[in-house]
């Protein structure tokens, strides 16, 4: 029997694996990218499972939100990633660091 | 009969009027202008003068004493603006304002080509009526005030010329040292309010005696009588003021000053403005004996070795001042053997024939151009008569040749002294007898030199002949202090416009408005002891204005011998006593100047080693400069590195930046620029807000949160 716990836990755990890939990622902004999709994924998760549990169908909704706002800012983020690497020619996270004190 | 109070406010106020219009619309009035408004203003104050003193002495008018404005009120004390006018203010006010008027006169001629003339004018106008303000007070804070006006007008003058360095650094040291006087005047002041409740003169008379017995307690063990305490401070003041050792130091450097203003404030009025003011609290006084000790042991150390540096002075103007310290210097031991009568009557001639030296001497500089060395004078007689015979009247009533008004004052002093009981009373005649002889030989000494003997000044005849005026040098020229021998004699008063000892002209006769006033105050110089000396002295002229305890009285004493002024002066001939020395110094110095000039350099290296204790003034200046000046400069300069430097710039100002800059310096080491520790800080900063929240929220609703 799968019950919300286990709905619940595996957004859980995605969201534990995005938090994992944005810190132990040090080479790739693509990946961080990535992470932060699965972050929101991991949130979804949670929204549906829910909105299943609660009979709340705004819960869906949301996701469909999330999901539209999350495929937009993927195009930005690669869109800025792109400028990224024509002006410093890396994408290597260890080298962005012009905000250092 | 009462006195007007319109008439005593105009007295003390034309002099003020005067000097706001020469000092503020000099411009518009002009030069004349200037010293017509000023002499008209000190005029109308000399004539309504003159007025006061004969109503109170033959029109029988009553001693005038009233509160005329509220400046100021705190609690239950009152300062306020008043006239107290009786006999002893109205002789105050007739000497101020008539030297004062003789002065401006003067001034015309002195001043004439110099560029400050208006300037000079106004300052004086100002020092009359801050005068009169001191001496017609009726209480202590307007005499302070009056006090500290008189200060400060001499403070400018001395500085007149104020681009002269040595001028600047004269009028800064009399300033200084009139503060440390002052500083103890106030605390006088202080006391006063504090035991007696009051700072209106006849309130605190009244109470004086009220002081007998009671003590003041700094600290535990101290029980200091309360009379001296103030006395004491008082007479600081008056020590500030009126330059006693060891404050005397200002005086002769004051002599850098123009002139006139030496005759009037440094001499004649100013500063002997300590000596009124001590006569003036003789109620206060008359409770101390200890105070009166201290004042007389004080003037009689003065009146004698300030004295003998006059000797060896060689500087005209030096050679008065000097004088005027040891004039001050028996009018204090006076004020110490309770004569206090004789004491303002010293004053008063001492005002009348040391103004006229003063501007003698003053004369002697105009014809000379501007030469003050005396080396470089000598036979002066036949070239300008009037100031020659004009000043040996007031050379010989310095002295105390019997007849001549400075006799009667002096002798009188002296005789009181001896007549005296008090502590100390023995060095004090020891001092004033000697001082006799010294005052003799530096005068005869200063006339020689000056009018006598051999001319020691070559006249050559410039080629550039344009000096219209011989009578005055042209001031402008020492207006700039560009010159170069300014700097390096110090002492005298070259100008270096020309070599010591060569003139371009030769000396004449100074313009009469120069002369008028020498005449005018060789008529009193010569005259006045002799018609005052009775009723002043002996005759009690001064009424309530002047207090003696019965035990102490000693001019009453003397006052049993008195049988006429003219039996005293005969007697005063008697040669076991003052006039003896006067002719011992008159024989010797005649011998010395007129008839063996060698003679001077001879016993000067026979006493070299005294020579130089005098010359170099017993070094009190050398002592004061390196222990004050240096030693504030010194201060200074710990405060400065120790305070400013190390406390302040050091741990507050830069302290502060630098705890900020180590503050930061940590803090900085967290923005790596690294996005995943900003993404990890907002995480772990998520975390920590739910994880309180969760905590708090189950803390205040654990089971319900518990129960899902």
């Amino acid at each position: 029997m799968i019950t919300l716990s286990h709905y619940i836990v595996l957004g859980a755990v995605l969201f534990c694996i995005a938090v994992a890939g944005m810190f132990i990622n040090r080479k790739n902004v693509i990946v961080l990218l990535m992470s932060i999709e699965l972050m929101l994924l991991a949130v979804n998760m949670n929204f549906v499972a829910f909105s299943r549990f609660l009979g709340d169908v705004s819960g869906q909704v949301f996701v469909f939100f999330i999901l539209t706002v999350a495929a937009a800012e993927a195009a930005i983020g690669l869109a800025i990633l792109v400028l990224l690497f024509r002006n410093r020619s890396t994408i290597n996270i260890a080298d962005i660091d012009s905000m250092k004190g | 009969m009462g006195l007007s109070t319109t008439i005593l406010l105009t007295i003390a106020l034309a002099p003020l009027v005067g000097c706001v219009l020469a000092g503020f619309l000099g411009k518009f009035l002009g030069r004349a202008g200037s010293h017509k408004v000023t002499i008209l203003g000190v005029a109308i104050s000399c004539a309504l003068s003159f007025y006061v003193l004969y109503q109170l002495t033959l029109g029988g008018a009553v001693e005038y004493n009233q509160n005329l404005y509220t400046w100021f009120q705190v609690g239950p004390f009152n300062a306020s603006v008043g006239f107290m006018v009786d006999r002893l203010t109205a002789m105050m006010l007739v000497v101020v304002s008539f030297v004062s008027l003789l002065v401006h006169l003067y001034t015309i001629g002195y001043m004439s080509d110099d560029p400050g003339y208006k300037r000079f004018f106004a300052y004086i106008s100002l020092f009359t009526f801050s005068m009169f303000m001191l001496v017609m007070s009726n209480n202590f804070m307007q005499l302070f005030f009056g006090w500290e006006a008189v200060g400060l007008v001499s403070y400018l003058l001395i500085g007149f010329w104020y681009k002269r360095p040595t001028a600047i650094f004269a009028n800064l040291k009399a300033f200084l040292v009139n503060r440390v006087g002052d500083f103890g005047f106030l605390l006088g002041i202080a006391g006063v309010l504090y035991f007696l409740g009051t700072l209106d003169y006849a309130t605190a008379f009244g109470a004086a005696p009220g002081l007998v017995g009671k003590t003041l307690q700094i600290t535990a063990n101290t029980h200091w009588d309360a009379a001296t305490v103030i006395c004491i401070c008082l007479f600081i003041g008056a020590m500030g003021k009126s330059a006693q050792v060891p404050l005397h130091v200002w005086l002769p450097d004051s002599m850098e000053g123009p002139t006139p203003i030496s005759a009037l404030i440094h001499a004649a009025t100013m500063v002997t403005a300590g000596i009124f003011m001590v006569a003036r609290m003789s109620p206060l006084f008359e409770l101390s004996q200890s105070a009166l000790s201290f004042v007389m042991v004080i003037g009689a150390t003065t009146a004698l070795f300030t004295g003998l540096i006059g000797i060896v002075q060689n500087d005209i103007k030096r050679v008065i001042a000097y004088s005027t310290l040891s004039q001050l210097g028996y009018m204090t031991v006076a004020l110490g053997v309770s004569a206090y009568s004789g004491a303002v009557y010293h004053l008063m001639t001492h005002a009348f024939f040391k103004a006229l030296l003063f501007l003698g001497a003053g004369s002697v500089i105009i014809a000379m151009h501007h030469e003050q060395d005396m080396r470089y004078m000598g036979g002066l007689r036949k070239y300008m008569p009037i100031t020659w015979i004009t000043m040996w009247i007031g050379s010989l009533a310095l002295c105390g040749v019997p007849f001549f008004s400075g006799f009667y004052s002096k002798d009188a002093i002296i005789e009181a002294v001896g007549e005296s009981h008090r502590w100390g009373s023995h060095y004090a005649y020891f001092c004033v007898m000697a001082g006799a002889l010294v005052t003799s030989l530096y005068t005869f000494r200063q006339m020689y030199l000056t009018f006598h003997g051999k001319e020691r000044f070559t006249v050559v005849h410039g080629s550039h002949g344009h000096h219209d005026d011989h009578a005055v040098v042209h001031h402008s020229a020492h207006a700039d202090a560009a010159e170069p021998s300014a700097h390096d004699a110090p002492h005298d008063d070259h100008h270096g416009s020309h070599e010591p000892g060569v003139l371009e002209h030769a000396p004449k006769e100074s313009p009469w408005v120069v002369t008028l006033p020498l005449i005018l105050l060789a008529i009193p110089s010569l005259l006045i002891g002799f018609f005052t000396v009775g009723p002043m002295l002996f005759g009690n002229w001064f009424g309530k204005a002047i207090h003696v305890e019965e035990g102490d009285n000693v001019l009453a004493e003397l006052g049993r011998e008195f049988h006429g002024s003219f039996s005293m002066a005969l007697h005063g001939f008697s040669l076991i006593g003052p006039f003896g020395l006067v002719l011992l110094a008159f024989i010797i110095q005649t011998y010395i100047y007129l008839f063996n000039p060698a003679m001077a350099g001879k016993i000067k290296s026979a006493l070299k080693p005294l020579w130089t204790v005098l010359d170099r003034k017993y070094w009190v200046d050398n002592i004061y400069f390196a222990i004050f000046a240096r030693g504030g400069v010194a201060l200074g300069r710990g405060f400065w590195k120790v305070g400013e430097q190390g406390a302040i710039d050091g741990a507050m100002v830069n302290g502060s930046v630098s705890v900020i800059h180590r503050i930061a310096a940590t803090a900085r080491r967290l923005q790596s620029g690294y996005l995943y520790h900003y993404a990890f800080a907002m995480i772990l900063g998520l975390i920590l807000l739910m994880g309180g929240y969760w905590i708090v929220d189950s803390g205040f609703a654990g089971p319900g949160m518990a129960g899902q």
